[in-house]
């Protein structure tokens, strides 16, 4: 009964969250470009799955794999983990003591990116788009790489307890200067990829490793230090979307000079 | 391979990380048993259930549905329309998103402890609403800006250059404790359902005018979706 009752909800919450779309393009196609939905039958069935979908997906994660995920975070922070038996009597943080935790933030980071639906999107329509010259698994890879390696920095910001806006900075300089050399085609793409991450399935954990370290740091406040792995785990990926952009671009350059005229 | 479990194996293959993360950690780090067995394999079977439906669906109706627009739009030839209807997905999609009701919460606790406001329940509901309607606005403010640049054609690189440059003077100005808050809200922006919407009209879009490549014009809307609400959340955290 239990259970009848969550789907019941999540599907309802689900509903609310597509009905200001809905409405939007309701209005506009019937109200501004007048014209009749294009295969009506099509559309609802499509509009029904991606609802149903979403909402089982949903429940699933709530269900099973975000308390888990929340508990190892927790499990992962606690001093008497980090420390072992030898808890030091000085209150002062040690960022090495805490690699498990970086370890941890960039492979939940690599594997949550990889099943985010929103990414999935982006990526099945750059291969439309770019005629198969970007494969779906190349542009996961390269913003899964993003992600795990952003948040196991804001992890390790974390526990140094160094201001945020310092990394971001010097991160948005490293996107411009990169944007400079990389191939004019990638470069909307790569942008793009960066607010695609972080939506459904990321956010939720990687929030709880946030407040779980800077509650357990010794000197950190969860309200002031626990924010911004969303910003780098937003960040990173630009990065490495044009660094594989400009990788690939370097091989095919060298490849072509390797060969004898 | 049958037709139909094609697309559920893809669903598996695109999940199978997390569960090697989680058990990994879970019996070699931490060396716990996994707890509630039974709760976490049907749990499972629900994640890849619904990513199958939902990419299929992806494929039935929004994408399809985008472009269609995008294309009725551009035939139609009314900019001003074009620029409405942007404005209107960009904020109605935003202001109801779970993510950003949860994170506009968290802020309003924080200037409650930093006595930015008073600390009742009410002054801290108000601030928490102000700052989605604004983060739901900017995001308006970034799909019109986009389409824009669709339209005219501009290199993405020297607005989103600007737009980090804004960041960064905002940054200077803004008290510290909303900095994190701002940041974090550009990425939490733009949902799950959005973005393939968002991407399907960028592209139909750069697709149906003239001159315009798919693949330089069409993306790029959602790096102004996540780029604005960082601007004036901070905007807000100064006014308030």
């Amino acid at each position: 009964m239990g259970h009848l009752i969550l789907i019941f909800h999540t599907l309802l919450s689900t509903l609310r969250d597509v009905l200001p779309i809905v409405a939007v393009i309701f209005v506009f196609q019937l109200g501004v470009l007048r014209q009749p939905i294009p295969n009506p039958k099509r559309m609802l069935i499509g509009f029904g799955y991606v609802i149903v979908g979403l909402a089982l997906f949903l429940i699933g994660l709530e269900e099973a794999l975000f308390p888990l995920g929340r508990l190892m975070a927790q499990q992962l922070t606690a001093p008497s983990f980090v420390y072992g038996a030898a808890m030091p009597t000085t209150m002062v943080a040690s960022w090495h003591h805490y690699f498990w935790v970086y370890l941890f933030a960039a492979a939940i980071g690599f594997s949550t990116t990889v099943a985010e639906p929103a990414l999935l999107a982006v990526a099945i329509k750059a291969r439309e788009v770019s005629g198969g010259a970007i494969s779906v698994w190349g542009l996961r890879t390269a913003v899964a790489l993003g992600v795990a390696i952003g948040i196991a920095l804001g992890a390790f910001r974390i526990v140094t307890g160094t201001p945020l806006q310092y990394y971001i900075i010097t991160g948005y300089l490293i996107v411009i200067v990169q944007t400079l050399f990389a191939p004019r085609l990638i470069v909307p793409l790569a942008y793009d990829s960066g607010g695609v991450t972080t939506s459904t399935v990321t956010v939720p954990l990687v929030t709880a490793l946030g407040l779980g370290l800077a509650s357990t740091v010794p000197g950190r406040s969860p309200l002031l230090d626990g924010f911004g792995l969303i910003a780098f785990a937003s960040l990173f990926p630009i990065m490495t979307v044009l660094g594989y952009a400009q990788l690939s671009q370097w091989r095919a350059k060298r490849a072509r000079r390797a060969q004898p005229e | 391979m049958p037709r139909f479990l094609r697309p559920l194996w893809e669903s598996v293959r695109d999940l199978l990380p997390i569960f090697l993360v989680i058990g990994f950690f879970q019996l070699l780090v931490l060396r716990q048993p996994l707890p509630n067995f039974g709760r976490l394999v049907v749990g499972i079977l629900f994640v890849v259930a619904g990513l199958t439906l939902f990419v299929r669906g992806l494929q039935m109706g929004l994408f399809p549905l985008g472009e269609a627009m995008a294309y009725a739009f551009a035939r139609k030839g009314s900019m001003w329309w074009l620029l409405a209807f942007s404005f209107a997905l960009g904020f109605g999609t935003t202001v109801a998103e779970p993510a950003l009701v949860a994170v506009a919460g968290e802020a309003a606790k924080v200037a409650a402890n930093g006595g930015v406001i008073a600390a009742t329940s009410q002054a801290q509901a108000g601030y928490a609403l102000g700052l989605r309607i604004t983060v739901a606005v900017s995001v308006g403010v970034a799909l019109v800006l986009g389409v824009i640049r669709i339209l005219k054609g501009w290199p993405v690189q020297y607005l989103i250059a600007g737009g980090y440059a804004g960041v960064v003077i905002m940054t200077l100005f803004a008290p510290p404790q909303i900095i994190g808050i701002a940041y974090d809200s550009g990425g939490v922006t733009t949902s799950t359902i959005t973005v393939p919407l968002v991407a399907a009209l960028g592209i139909g879009l750069a697709s149906s005018i003239k001159g315009r490549n798919p693949m330089t014009d069409g993306f790029g809307l959602i790096a102004f979706a996540s780029l604005t609400p960082m601007i004036f959340v901070m905007g807000y955290g100064m006014l308030m």
